[in-house]
Order: structure tokens, then sequence, then C-alpha cells
């Protein structure tokens, strides 16, 4: 069995955004980037698949060669092999496009992404890329079991979870529960190791179409100062929310 | 050029964040001079409710083959409707389901995308859009050359606005092919009579300073209380007082309620991601240093054990007396 990982290389969750170039760049001055959160619940779920049914799993990624860092620790956390397409990442449509023209190549049996990216959120390249290889694709997974090529997935719906089947290939956007984050793999020295000898082939990037460009981006507003309500006091909280901001 | 927005249904009925996907796609008609036009799958003949949001027609597919909601079918029957209609521009709600459709929509049609959308356009050429990025730590304005458009909006952020609008309803048919069909709903587990944290107009939010699953009860009280939600941060679920369905921050589920109430949450900058877009925030918290209290618009030092049931007995007080 052959599985796809695709890797965001995102900035780390406890980063303070800020823009440059007139606000319409991310400033990426002094980030430290990680692998995409999302991404590594199915990164970790395709290693455990890999022990025990001796799949081999390629991680992927569009993005510039600053990128390689995150793609070596995905191969120092398990993954057999890693593919870079050389391009920035600015467009879902032109991203999934990238990434359907290799794995159309390589039939994969399982795609696995994160649900979104932290930085761009669209949420939108997983779906897209499935479509584009006609291919199912479930939104939001937490949870994988894999009986030969039967697959039983359950994904979050708003309020619940849903339980499906369907047979391989499918693609799935995955988040916290595919595995629990007590079960997150991280990289060990002798993965590390390893790691330096895998291969990691960067491919230039075919054609592809942009849909949407970014104009500008802004930070949200700064809070005016928090009104402090003594302990002993709570009423005054109960009318400030009644007659202040009118929510109850 | 019509407007087509899908009206989502849940167990065949609507919910606010379906009313406000319609009443965003009947403002964006209006601003393009063109009409709008819904469409709902497997609901329970409520169908006329939408035009109170400015829609004069409805279509709805009653097809045994779309009872259950299928990402595939239900794409491939709003793509259908969009032909059908000649609408180039698609409204759906950035809901669970929203997200499993859209992108499938875009990229069959060629269409662009655009998602967690806050506001109507600020510009119809190029269509230029603001939308929450960076896990609603920034947001960023986007832009579109093309004709066909997705455009995904985020709960909770714009207003149902009612009209005196009345809507016709219509049929409409697709069934569900083989190829739709290759996976299969073996289940539904949903959380009963529970209000959905996107959709939530108040939110109550628990942390580690909570101490343990069990103390959950009076936050569970505050909330039903409130009509509220309940929440809890990313430590409280990975210990698993909580189940991850309720975490909110960055990593989990991103909220932005009319009122948002923290107890015993520090506000780390990975939380505050998730909740900031919240338009008023209550605080209560020991550690008059956390940093929370700055993005809090009111605030509590005191021991939540202390401070919430205080909160109860004033809120039921205030409720006897309005």
């Amino acid at each position: 069995m052959k599985i796809l990982v695709c890797i965001s290389h995102v900035p780390d969750t406890t980063s303070k955004i800020n823009f440059t170039n007139n606000n319409t760049e991310f400033d990426s001055n002094g980030i430290t980037f990680v692998i995409n959160p999302y991404d590594e619940f199915g990164l970790t779920r395709a290693m455990q698949i890999k022990e025990a049914t001796g799949a081999t799993v390629t991680v992927i990624n569009v993005g510039s060669a600053s990128t390689e860092p995150t793609l070596r620790k995905a191969l120092a956390i398990g993954a057999d092999d890693a593919v870079r397409i050389n391009a920035e990442p600015t467009d879902a449509a032109f991203v999934a496009r990238l990434l359907a023209d290799y794995a159309e190549e390589q039939n994969f049996d399982l795609i696995i992404t994160g649900r979104e990216s932290i930085d761009y959120n669209g949420g939108a390249v997983p779906g897209m890329l499935a479509t584009y290889l006609d291919i199912p694709f479930v939104n939001a997974c937490i949870g994988l079991e894999l009986k030969g090529t039967k697959s039983t997935v359950i994904r979050e719906i708003d309020g619940g979870k849903e339980t499906l089947e369907g047979n391989l290939p499918m693609l799935l956007a995955g988040q916290k529960g595919l595995v629990e984050e007590k079960d997150l793999r991280i990289p060990a020295m002798r993965g590390i190791m390893m790691a330096r000898k895998k291969p990691l082939i960067v491919i230039e990037a075919g054609e592809a179409v942009k849909q949407t460009s970014v104009l500008g981006f802004e930070l949200p507003e700064a809070k005016a100062a928090c009104t402090m309500i003594d302990a002993d006091n709570v009423e005054q909280l109960v009318e400030l929310l009644h007659s202040e901001a009118k929510v109850i | 050029m019509a407007v087509l927005v899908y009206a989502e249904s849940w167990s065949g009925s609507f919910k606010k964040a379906t009313f406000e996907a319609v009443s965003y796609a009947a403002q964006l008609a209006d601003k393009i001079g063109t009409e709008v036009i819904a469409l709902t799958i497997a609901n329970n003949n409520n169908s006329t409710q939408l035009g109170k949001y400015g829609v004069s027609k409805v279509f709805t597919i009653a097809n045994d083959s779309l009872t259950t909601f299928n990402n595939q079918a239900y794409a491939n029957a709003i793509i259908a409707a969009a032909e059908s209609t000649g609408a180039d521009t698609i409204v759906i709600s950035n809901t669970n389901n929203g997200k499993a459709v859209a992108p499938i929509i875009a990229a069959k049609r060629g269409a662009a995308l655009i998602t967690n959308v806050l506001d109507l356009p600020s510009s119809l050429s190029p269509f230029t859009v603001k939308r929450k990025t960076f896990s609603s730590k920034a947001f960023a304005q986007y832009s579109t050359e093309a004709t066909q458009k997705v455009i995904s909006i985020t709960p909770n952020a714009i207003g149902a606005i009612e009209t005196n609008k009345s809507a016709a309803t219509e049929s409409f048919d697709y069934t569900a092919t083989e190829s739709d069909n290759r996976l299969s709903s073996v289940s539904v587990d949903k959380a009963k009579g529970k209000i959905t944290l996107t959709e939530a107009e108040i939110v109550v939010s628990g942390g580690r300073g909570l101490k343990g699953a069990e103390n959950w009860n009076m936050i569970e009280e505050l909330a039903e209380l409130l009509g509220a939600a309940t929440a809890c941060s990313k430590p409280v679920a990975d210990i698993g007082w909580r189940p991850h369905g309720e975490h909110v921050g960055q990593t989990g589920i991103a909220i932005n309620p009319e009122l948002y109430i923290a107890i015993g949450i520090s506000g780390a900058i990975q939380h505050l991601a998730g909740v900031n877009a919240s338009k008023n925030i209550v605080v209560i918290n020991t550690d008059a240093e956390a940093p929370f209290f700055k993005a809090a618009d009111y605030g509590i030092i005191g021991d939540a054990f202390e401070v919430v049931p205080k909160l109860i007995e004033a809120l039921k007080t205030y409720k006897i007396n309005n």
C-alpha cells in the first residue's frame, strides 16, 4: 500500500503574526516553522499503518527550498521519502493542481492531509485535490481503520460525528482524533540520522492556474482596556452584560 | 449571473447559519443586481421560511438518495442547480458539511473558492472580500477575477437580516450516482440537545484552573442559564476532562460568539487565536497577570469556585427581575 501525506510548512502556533511590505506579505522574521499541527495527526496515523501493514509513506509539500527542514522532520518521524514541488503556495487551486499532477502518476491508495493549514486556513486544498483525482473526500476526519482496501472513517459533524465506509483510494483531511495528541510522533535521534540519507526529490512546478490573490492583510484592532469587576460584586458584571454589552 | 445559496438543513430543519448564508446571498445578489435562488436538500417542508431572509425562489430536492448528507452527491446536486439557473456565484455556510462540499464544487466548476468570509465584498470588480486568516490572528482581503465563485461564510460573523419578501418553492431533482456513493454513511452520532459551538451566541469555557472534570457542573449550569454552549481549552481536552469537540483555539474550533466567558483559562496565544473574534469577552481568573485580561472586555480576579456560583445566583436573580 502507498500512502501520501501532504505537509504544510507553517508558523509555530505560538507565533505573533506580523506583516511586511505595506501589509501585503507575512513577516517571517524570527518565526519558527513547523509541520502544520493538523498534518501531524495524519502523519502519525500513516506511521501506525506503515508499521502494521508495511505500507510506504511519501510526504509532499509545495514550497520553496526553505520548507525542506520541515520535510526532513517528517522523514525523521518515519516517512520513507519526500517530494517538494518547487513553487510558492499562494493559492489553493494552484497547490491542489500541482499535488494532483504528482499524485496522479503514483497511484496512492490513501492520501492524508490536515483539514486546513494554520496559516491561511483555506481548508480548500484537500477537497480540490480529491476532486482532481476523482477519489472520495472525507473532511474533518477523526478516525480511520483499514481492513485490506476497505476503510472505515469517522468525520466530525456539527455537534457530533458520522461513521462512513468505502474502498480505497480516498483522501482524508484529518485533525486531532485521527490519533490522540499524546501519541503524536516526534523525531528521535536515530530517525534524524536516518532522515539525512532518505530521498528528498525536488520537482519543478508545472502549469497551474491561480484563482485568488491576497490584496493585503490586517491585524485585529486592539481591545480597549478591560473593565475590572470586584469578585464580590458579580451583580455589576450581569448589569454590564445587560446594559452595556447588550448580550443578555 | 444569478447567485445560488445552498441552504443547509440539519435533520430536516434550518439553523441560524443557514439564515445568515441566505441573507448574505440576498444582499450580494442585490449588490450585483441579479436574483438569488436558494437550494434545499432533504428539508422538512419549511423552505418558505427562507423568503423572510430575502430569496424569492427556493429549489427543493426531496430525493430518497439524498436523505443523508453525502458530500459528493450534495456537491453535484448544488452544481446541477447552479447550471440550471445559470448561477455563477455559489454561497455556502462554512459549517462542517459546508467545508466538505465547497472545495468539490469549486474544483469541478473551475471556480475560485474563498472560505471563512466575514463580510460582503468591498468591490465587485475584481471581487474582493475580507476573510479570516492565520487562525483568526489576522484578516486578509482576497480578490478574484474568476467569474465562477464559491463563497463560504463564517457562521456568526454576519447577522441574518429579515425582509418582507416571501419565497415560492419549486422542486428540483438530482439522484445520487454510483460514483457519489463510493462512501456510505454507517451511523451518525449526534450529541442531543446541545448547542453547536460555532453557532452559539454565548459560549462558556473552562480551563485547567477548574482542576478536574468533576468541576464542570457549575460550567454547565452557568451555560444552561445563559442558553450557551460549553467549550474548553486545549489542555483540558488533551487530559480528557472534556471531549475534543469542545476544544476552542488555534488547533481546535474557531468561534466568534456575542459573548465568550473564559473561566480558569490563562489566555495563551494559541487559545486567543480561536476566540478573539468574540464580540465580548469575560475572563475569570485567580491570576491578575493572566494574559487573557489584556484581550478581555470584562475581568474578574478571583477563584472560579467562589465567583462562578455567585455569578449563577446573580443571573438567576436577574432572570426573575427581567
